[in-house]
């Protein structure tokens, strides 16, 4: 009954098109995510998916490339960077065919604009709205096919022996019950791991990197762990990200004193470094859109004039906004291949939680929605192909949740612990690092690793204990901080968004 | 602070804390007072739906709503209670299904202009928090009745030029759908997205009489099979 030939964790943007066609392959496929699917880190995308359509002015696949390739330093494979550019133009036109409202230009073209980083307008987009009107057109495109989509599973255990996956095991949130779903094959498409930093990233609270560790577990190789990408305008107090396209239509950064100190337009890497620079010597640092217009506000950056009012108590109409740079997007993640698979059989991962290299040491804004519309295509097609020639492993063990309840002896907060731990990294393995630095964290780690034993879940009723699933997700976020710190430390010489300043 | 939350009783929290969100005031209880407080949340930002709760007997997202002295938070009512301040939204999101609230016709041919992108983008702006159907009297009563959300997505795609086929849309909302709403305008009053499902249902009706159907509540214009006479 809890079979299915591929079975998909996450049901973000990257799983619900991996969903789509190996659905098409004609594979019965099964959708599992801890939340629902509306509501996954996808539909906090805003500014636009990159393609060279050339609507807003000459571009072609090759600029899209050289773009792509400058931003990662030198770190991306050029093989998987080409793939997904030349396959962009294509990845919109399936967007927009299946009904993504794109905003539109005057000639009835998909409108285009510039974001940091990119030699001419190739950022198509859906107001700043674009990651939600994605993300909703893909759950409706779903719902017409009638991919079953499972909700509020919580993702324990990937199970697998030498021969291949066999499934996973959850925790179904509402009844408390642990579960085995049997597949074929099994894609992770869990999304990133930003949260590490705790408050100090706009992503959702979510973002825990639930599926990178599960893959840890069970022997998956993981690649790149260290490079984090921060946004150079989360809002000051709240973290709350507010989209680059503000900057990309000509908003200013502006210091205590009133002065731009940076390009506003390099890539994100560079503009954060210079943030932080002047924020160490004391500047307040802000986001100055005034000129652009109470007009052009409306209705290019409705959402971003919205949460500037709700959470800064500042109308960027009138006012400057408080910013600070914020992790953002996790480029490491999950090893895989030129088909999304992993070293593990029948195992693929894709989107924010796999590591394809096309982001190398920084990600170009507007690749990472076009990233999990390409890539969840070859996801979904390798893991379909996969499941037609291999059968079922039957699993040797039953996979049980230890009861994490049932720890008497609790001293310890984790809350608290995770809330310090998100201050240390923001500090020690944020946007600079040293190697003091990062030793200080590493000790910190294994000391808190070292006292796990004595934290536990103090909500003791079964039904839809968030308090467990927190524990859960601190659980897996110390275990990807153990291996961010420790790729920090291997790798020395500095590159985009991991800069040491030894 | 004193706020109350309504769990298997009414609770009242007490709580040190400045100008704040709701969602940042029940995070706080969570993590310093009572780790048994369940309630759903996500981006902060008001754009995925997680966090809607009744605040005094209206709907609102908690992330968006600075909270007052005194205030009783409540779970959305019409949806079965999970726990606390969690709903399982499960039933009322299946109404896009039997709605068919997707695109039925996939083409590449038709070009949209901007006009026709304004026609529906309020509607795509839906973020399926299920304040709508919290506040609908209509959903109270029948729950069969396709409800708010499901509708203004409908329309969403009946108003989209790409779709083909939008009379067969049409079909699928006559029964449990448009008729059954009192156009009493609550959904409009509660969606933080300023969507107005009511409005849609009533472009839908003028759609619908187009197509050749009519308000069954005026029973004259059927036939005994339900049918409508032209």
């Amino acid at each position: 009954m809890n079979k299915s030939d591929v079975l998909i964790i996450g049901a973000g943007g990257a799983g619900l098109v991996a969903a789509l066609h190996a659905h098409e392959k004609g594979v019965k496929v099964r959708v599992l995510t801890k939340e629902y699917p509306t509501r996954s880190q996808t539909c906090m995308a805003q500014a636009g998916i990159n393609a060279s359509l050339g609507n807003a002015g000459e571009d072609s696949v090759e600029s899209h490339v050289q773009n792509t390739l400058k931003s990662a330093r030198g770190m991306a494979n050029e093989k998987a960077v080409r793939h997904m550019c030349k396959n962009a133009s294509d990845a919109v036109m399936w967007l927009d065919s299946i009904g993504v409202c794109f905003s539109r230009t005057k000639e009835a073209k998909i409108a285009q604009r510039t974001l940091g980083g990119a030699s001419s307008s190739r950022a198509c987009y859906a107001q700043d709205y674009t990651g939600l009107k994605i993300l909703h057109t893909l759950y409706d495109r779903c719902l017409a096919k009638n991919i079953e989509i499972l909700n509020e599973k919580f993702l324990l255990d990937i199970i697998k022996n030498e021969e291949g996956v066999s499934g996973v095991s959850v925790l179904d949130i509402r009844s408390g019950e642990v579960e085995v779903y049997e597949s074929k094959s099994l894609i992770i498409a869990t999304g990133g791991y930003s949260r590490i930093y705790d408050k100090h990233s706009t992503n959702s609270t979510a973002s825990s990197g639930d599926g990178i560790s599960a893959a840890l577990r069970c022997g998956a190789k993981l690649k790149d762990m260290a490079f984090i990408q921060f946004h150079p305008t989360g809002l000051k107090a709240s973290s709350i990200l507010i989209s680059e396209s503000a900057r990309g239509a000509g908003g200013y950064l502006l210091n205590s004193n009133g002065e731009r100190f940076i390009n506003e337009l390099l890539p994100r890497d560079e503009v954060a470094r210079a943030i932080d620079t002047q924020i160490k010597n004391g500047q307040n640092i802000f986001l100055d859109i005034r000129h652009l217009g109470e007009d052009f506000i409306n209705e290019e950056l409705p959402q971003e004039r919205k949460l500037a009012l709700l959470y800064e108590n500042v109308d960027p109409v009138h006012d400057l906004i408080p910013i600070k740079p914020v992790a953002h997007y996790t480029m490491g993640g999950i090893e895989v291949d030129t088909s999304s698979s992993t070293c593990i059989k029948g195992l693929y991962a894709v989107g924010e939680c796999a590591n394809q290299g096309v982001h190398g040491a920084n990600r170009l804004g507007g690749n990472s929605l076009l990233e999990l519309v390409v890539f969840g295509k070859q996801a979904g097609e390798s893991a379909s192909l996969y499941a037609l020639e291999n059968d079922f492993i039957p699993k040797d063990t039953l996979y049980e949740l230890r009861d994490e309840s049932e720890n008497k002896n609790i001293k310890l907060d984790f809350y608290k612990i995770k809330e310090e731990l998100g201050e240390l990294f923001y500090k020690n393995v944020g946007i600079v690092r040293s190697k003091q630095d990062l030793f200080l964290a590493q000790t910190k780690i294994k000391e808190i690793q070292s006292q796990v034993h004595l934290m536990g879940v103090v909500d003791t009723n079964k039904v839809y204990n968030t308090n467990k699933i927190e524990f859960l997700e601190f659980k897996n976020i110390l275990e990807i901080c153990e291996q961010v710190v420790e790729n920090a430390l291997e790798t020395k010489r500095s590159c985009g968004a991991h800069y040491r300043v030894d | 602070m004193k706020i109350s939350i309504q769990r298997e009783t009414l609770v009242q929290y007490e709580v040190e804390i400045g100008e704040a969100t709701l969602l940042e005031v029940l995070q706080k209880i969570k993590t310093t007072q009572d780790k048994t407080l369940s309630f759903s949340s996500g981006c902060r930002s008001s754009i995925c739906g997680s966090c809607s709760v009744r605040v005094n007997q209206k709907e609102v997202l908690a992330c968006s709503y600075k909270v007052q002295d005194g205030d009783v938070i409540e779970a959305l009512k019409n949806t079965p209670l999970i726990r606390d301040l969690v709903v399982d939204m499960d039933k009322a999101l299946d109404f896009n299904a039997k709605a068919k609230a997707w695109l039925s016709s996939i083409t590449n041919s038709v070009a949209l202009t901007q006009e026709n992108e304004k026609i529906n983008e309020i509607q795509s702006d839906c973020i399926l928090c299920g304040s709508c159907y919290s506040a609908c009297p209509v959903y109270a009563v029948n729950d069969e009745f396709l409800g708010p959300f499901a509708l203004t997505r409908v329309w969403k795609y009946v108003a989209d030029v790409r779709e083909n086929e939008p009379k067969a849309k049409v079909d699928t909302i006559q029964t449990n759908g448009i008729w059954d709403c009192t156009l009493c305008n609550e959904c409009t009053l509660v969606c933080p997205q300023d969507i107005s499902s009511k409005t849609d249902i009533e472009k839908l009706r003028s759609r619908s009489a187009m197509d050749g159907y009519s308000d069954p509540n005026f029973a004259s214009g059927f036939r005994f099979d339900g049918s409508p006479i032209f």
